[in-house]
């Protein structure tokens, strides 16, 4: 390539006037000035290849001039320049060469060369081993990231002159990963392909298997008799056998124009719906034909009779699929780069399940953490006092408008959330007293009549937050330092707000245990909860302790809500799309034992995943699939996974 | 002394007198056969009513009466109109297969029929093959039988399941609720075979009777709604009146004592839940055809919490009870909601009823829970002047029964 533009550069030089030494870049240009002047894609291609390859310190100038249209062509005497708007209508020009001025010009004598998007792409391509070379840190590592978003085989040899000289090391590394893959793409040395290949074992970048998949493309291919020696087969395929039906076996051919067609039920029919005469088909009323076997018979009559083509039967298609083979052969016609490729990525294969085994971990981690979040406050007023609040989804949704409305007030994220937390907790916290005070206190008796009233508020609550923030979602947005996510490679991520959300759910744990081990209040409330009679006896005020027990559950619930809302958006049914969760984490963990909530949450959350993994089409199937399995769970385990013992349990 | 079966259930007479006087009203003033002060989509609503009121009649066996607080029968109802609108599409769709194919030179095949209604049915989920559930979809008679053969089957494995491992109360009205819950998300999935959240359309029109016009068959289905009613009242007040509706009453006050005494609970319990999922599919057939369109939000859980408030409110453990709930709540609610209550301007601000109706139903849920446990029922205890005896205190709460009270006030 070199040498062929240098023997036509000085032929060129001989031929005009202008001196070779002196004017290298007029000279590739007016070289390929039809096709400069031309300005298509299709064959422009030489013109950027000289001017790139040319070795030339003022090439990268030219290249981004003609990015920027700053290219003109003085019609007058045909030569280039670059061209900047003077006063008036002239332009005063500037020599690609020298870079020196070359005097002005005015607008009717210069032609400015606009490159189309499609050349605008070619030459960015061009530039990028110059941007490669860059003293700009800054501009080698976009160069690079472009090469690794669109890797282009004649981008290899660029990058690989600019590992010498490279200082920094950081972008060193980057620039030998991308030479390793850019070589076992591209590379047409095979041995140094292969190598390549082989030196990716075990890395599980997602680049890595964008590059070796490629690689593996088979398509169906057909042998007319045995199949090609030089072919590169992946797998040969027998028609007939599952993977590969005799039908598709058959279309095949057809397509390719191997055979004739099949005959198909509409063929039949339009064939016979064509040779109608008085009401008949060769004798056979049409009336009669509403059947495959009297279609067959009259198309029978019709073959018989001339007037259409016989159909191939069964045995002739057999015969016809005998004469051929067929494979699937890889694209890429060396075997030892497939084997090498296909090994590779094997060995990936490995390496990738078991950190998607990890990540899928950490998802169900996180979910986990969100439904005990949902469910704490729950375990404290059902699981503590054994009352069921149908209504405690609504506080949740509560706590998240509470957020909401914090953030209206308050503009700073960080601060909102921080304000928005307490706040949250003494609203709900007020609530849960108010709705204790006013309902649930007169019905401890009777259960199921709290269901019913709690219900009740449950219903009006979501009409009342309908009508005061109306049925869209309200955003509740996170502080900026909770954006983004924890990645440890490229398939092991998690987002920091779901980790915030982990770290939550221990808090409340923690606080939890605290509360009902290590304070008076703690252990009044379990005093009242085993035996409410005997507590009033030893001077506690059983009212008081449930009244207060019942405004931290709700209080909990709140701040759940702003954890929530944080990761979903905020609606009125926020809080009806966790209950049923909720309560199941409650019943399955056992309840009146928060380590049973959190194993319950575990579980529910861990199940809900590995479902959703084995079937990821269906999320909401995963639900339906998973509340089967808890319904049978609870045969086995009907107190739940940690039951209660002794009087404790009740009945 | 035996007394007649009438004479021993007072109530059952009078409504069913009732019944039929409303049902001939409401055929006089109708469209197709007198007056026409009544429209035909007003007739629908009643008719809907009605099968509101069966299913709410079931409820009241399975939790008025047996004390199973179920929060899952309108999965029932549900399926009820899922079994009957797959018949009705089915040959619905056929006709209008058939007579677009009628026009073409070589009549069609059976097979190309079937695969015609496929595509027609099933083109809004992407697909065109019949789903299996779909077997029986051209039989009226299989679809009909599966009507009570579904619910039926469903409620007899979950309840045996439930009532085997011994969750009661509270326990077992969140796993019916989980059960609804997980059913209309089953049946959200276009790959259910029933046409995922797009549901069963087109209902209202009976397969063969094209000619017949709407307000004849809002009339025939108020008909039939009336008489599923009436026989479906018989049948529960004939139920709870015997020695087996005496043994329902036990195991809703003291289902320990009942077991004590050697009787089967679950076996009770399951008998009493799979025949009111019958009821409710019942029911549920009757509704669908009426409101036209069946898909899986009916099925959710708050469809069934309604259910239970119009009980509760009606006064539940009566039968007449849950019939006035269902009436009075759903027509008062679709009254409300339907924007034809008048605004009630406040100065600063106008009450929508459209907006707050369910605040004042959610509250005045609470309020009969709190204040009023017989309901709206208990109304006819002041007028026949049965009062619940004076306890001095002590709470005979509603889970302990009207039978029992009625027994201590004789």
């Amino acid at each position: 390539m070199r040498t062929w533009a240098t023997a036509l550069l000085c032929l060129l030089a001989g031929l005009t006037e202008a001196s070779a030494q002196d004017t290298p870049i007029q000279d590739i240009l007016q070289e390929h000035r039809e096709i400069i002047l031309e300005s298509s894609r299709r064959t422009i291609e030489p013109a950027i290849q000289a001017m790139a390859s040319s070795g030339l310190p003022q090439a990268q100038t030219v290249l981004e001039a003609w990015q920027d249209k700053n290219i003109w062509v003085r019609t007058s005497d045909g030569l280039f320049f670059r061209a900047d708007p003077a006063e008036g209508r002239s332009y005063t020009l500037t020599d690609f060469d020298t870079g020196a001025e070359a005097g002005t010009a005015d607008k009717d004598d210069l032609e400015q060369i606009k490159p189309n998007s499609g050349i605008r792409g070619l030459l960015g391509t061009a530039l990028v081993q110059f941007q490669l070379m860059d003293p700009n840190p800054a501009n080698r590592r976009s160069a690079l990231l472009s090469l690794e978003r669109r890797p282009d085989p004649e981008a290899l040899v660029p990058l690989r002159g600019s590992l010498e000289g490279e200082a920094d090391p950081a972008i060193l590394a980057r620039k030998e990963r991308l030479v390793r893959l850019l070589t076992a793409a591209f590379d047409p040395d095979e041995p140094a392909r292969i190598e390549a290949i082989r030196g990716l074992e075990g890395d599980t970048g997602v680049d890595v298997r964008a590059t070796l998949n490629p690689i593996l493309t088979t398509r169906l291919q057909v042998f007319e008799g045995g199949i090609a020696a030089e072919a590169n087969v992946a797998r040969q395929l027998r028609p007939g056998s599952e993977a590969f039906p005799v039908a598709a076996a058959y279309d095949l051919l057809v397509a390719d124009g191997l055979v004739p067609a099949r005959l198909d039920n509409d063929t039949v029919k339009s064939a016979l719906a064509a040779n109608i005469v008085d009401g008949a088909v060769a004798g056979i009323p049409v009336a009669d034909l509403d059947t495959q076997e009297a279609r067959a018979r009259a198309y029978a009559a019709l073959v018989e009779a001339g007037t259409v083509q016989p159909g191939i039967t069964e045995i002739e298609i057999d015969d016809e699929l005998a004469r051929f083979s067929f494979a699937e052969v890889y694209v890429e016609p060396s075997a030892a780069v497939t084997d090498a490729a296909r090994d590779t990525l094997r060995s990936i294969s490995t390496r990738v399940g078991i950190a998607q085994a990890i990540d899928l971990g950490l998802d169900a981690l996180s979910l986990a953490s969100i439904y005990f979040l949902a469910a704490i406050g729950l375990a404290i007023t059902f699981g503590v006092m054994g009352v069921i609040n149908m209504a405690h989804g609504e506080l949740i949704m509560m706590g998240a408008y509470t957020g909401y409305v914090t953030q209206q007030l308050i503009p700073n994220h960080t601060a909102s959330i921080l304000v928005a937390i307490p706040l949250a907790f003494a609203v709900t916290f007020a609530a849960g007293v108010l709705l204790e005070r006013l309902v649930i206190r007169h019905l401890y008796n009777r259960p199921l009549e709290t269901v019913l009233a709690t219900f009740g508020i449950s219903i009006a609550l979501q009409q009342l937050a309908k009508n005061i923030f109306g049925t869209q979602a309200r955003p509740l947005t996170a502080p900026s330092w909770l954006d983004g996510a924890w990645s440890i490679n490229d398939i092991v991520s998690i987002s920091y707000i779901r980790i915030a959300i982990f770290v939550l759910a221990l808090m409340f744990l923690a606080l939890f245990l605290f509360i009902m081990k290590r304070t008076r209040f703690g252990l009044e409330t379990r005093a009242v909860t085993q035996n409410r009679r005997m507590a009033g006896s030893m001077g506690i005020n059983p009212d008081r302790v449930n009244m207060l027990t019942f405004g931290l559950g709700s209080g909990i619930a709140g701040i759940a809500g702003v954890a929530i809302g944080l990761y979903a958006k905020v609606t009125s049914e926020l809080g009806a799309d966790y209950i049923v969760q909720s309560f199941m984490t409650v019943v399955v963990g056992g309840v009146g034992n928060i380590w049973g909530t959190l194993f319950g949450a575990t579980m529910i959350g861990f199940l809900q995943k590995g479902i959703e993994w084995a079937n990821p089409s269906n999320t909401l199937a995963a639900q339906t699939y998973m509340i089967i399995f808890i319904i049978i769970f609870i045969q086995f385990r009907p107190r739940g996974i940690i039951a209660l013992k002794g009087r404790a349990a009740g009945d | 002394m035996r007394t007649s079966f009438f004479a021993r259930n007072p109530s059952v007479p009078i409504f069913l007198v009732l019944l039929a006087a409303f049902t001939i009203g409401v055929t006089i003033l109708g469209e197709a056969y007198g007056t026409g002060d009544i429209s035909t989509s007003f007739t629908k609503t009643l008719g809907k009513t009605l099968c509101l009121c069966l299913i709410a009649v079931a409820l009241d066996l399975v939790w008025g009466y047996t004390g199973i607080l179920s929060l899952g029968h309108f999965a029932f109802f549900g399926l009820g109109g899922y079994m009957i609108g797959m018949w009705l599409m089915y040959e619905r769709t056929r006709a209008i297969v058939e007579r677009s194919l009628a026009n073409a030179p070589i009549p069609p095949t059976p097979q190309e029929i079937v695969d015609g209604i496929g595509t027609q049915i099933f083109g809004v989920v992407g697909s065109n093959e019949f789903p299996v559930v779909w077997a029986f979809a051209d039989s009226l008679f299989l679809q009909l039988l599966m009507v009570v053969a579904v619910p039926g089957l469903l409620a007899l494995v979950f309840g045996w399941l439930a009532f085997r491992s011994r969750v009661t109360g509270v326990y077992l009205s969140i796993l019916t609720q989980a059960m609804t819950l997980a059913l209309a998300l089953y049946l959200f999935q276009n790959d259910s075979g029933l046409r995922g959240n797009n549901g069963l359309s087109g209902l209202q029109n009976l397969p063969g009777l094209g000619s017949v016009p709407q307000s004849k068959v809002s009339i025939w289905f108020l008909w039939a709604s009336a008489a599923a009613l009436g026989l479906g009242y018989l049948l529960a007040a004939w139920i709870v009146s015997g020695k087996f509706g005496s043994v329902m009453r036990g195991i809703r006050d003291d289902e320990a004592r009942v077991r004590f005494l050697g009787y089967s609970v679950e076996g009770y319990k399951l008998f009493v839940f799979t025949l009111t999922a019958m009821i409710a599919g019942i029911a549920g057939a009757l509704y669908y055809p009426q409101a036209g369109i069946v898909n899986p939000a009916e099925i959710a859980p708050i469809a069934s919490i309604y259910l239970v408030v119009w009980v509760a409110i009606g006064g539940r453990g009566r039968l007449y009870g849950a019939v006035i709930g269902a009436t009075f709540v759903s027509l008062v609610s679709s009254w409300f909601t339907g924007g034809q209550a008048p605004d009630i301007p406040l100065g600063v601000y106008t009450i929508k009823w459209v907006d707050w109706w369910l605040i004042v139903l959610g509250l005045s849920f609470v309020g009969v829970t709190l204040f009023a446990p017989k309901g709206i029922g208990g109304l006819v205890d002041l007028w026949t002047g049965r009062r619940a005896p004076d306890r001095h205190g002590a709470d005979l709460g509603p889970d302990q029964g009207s039978f029992r009270e009625r027994e201590a006030g004789e």
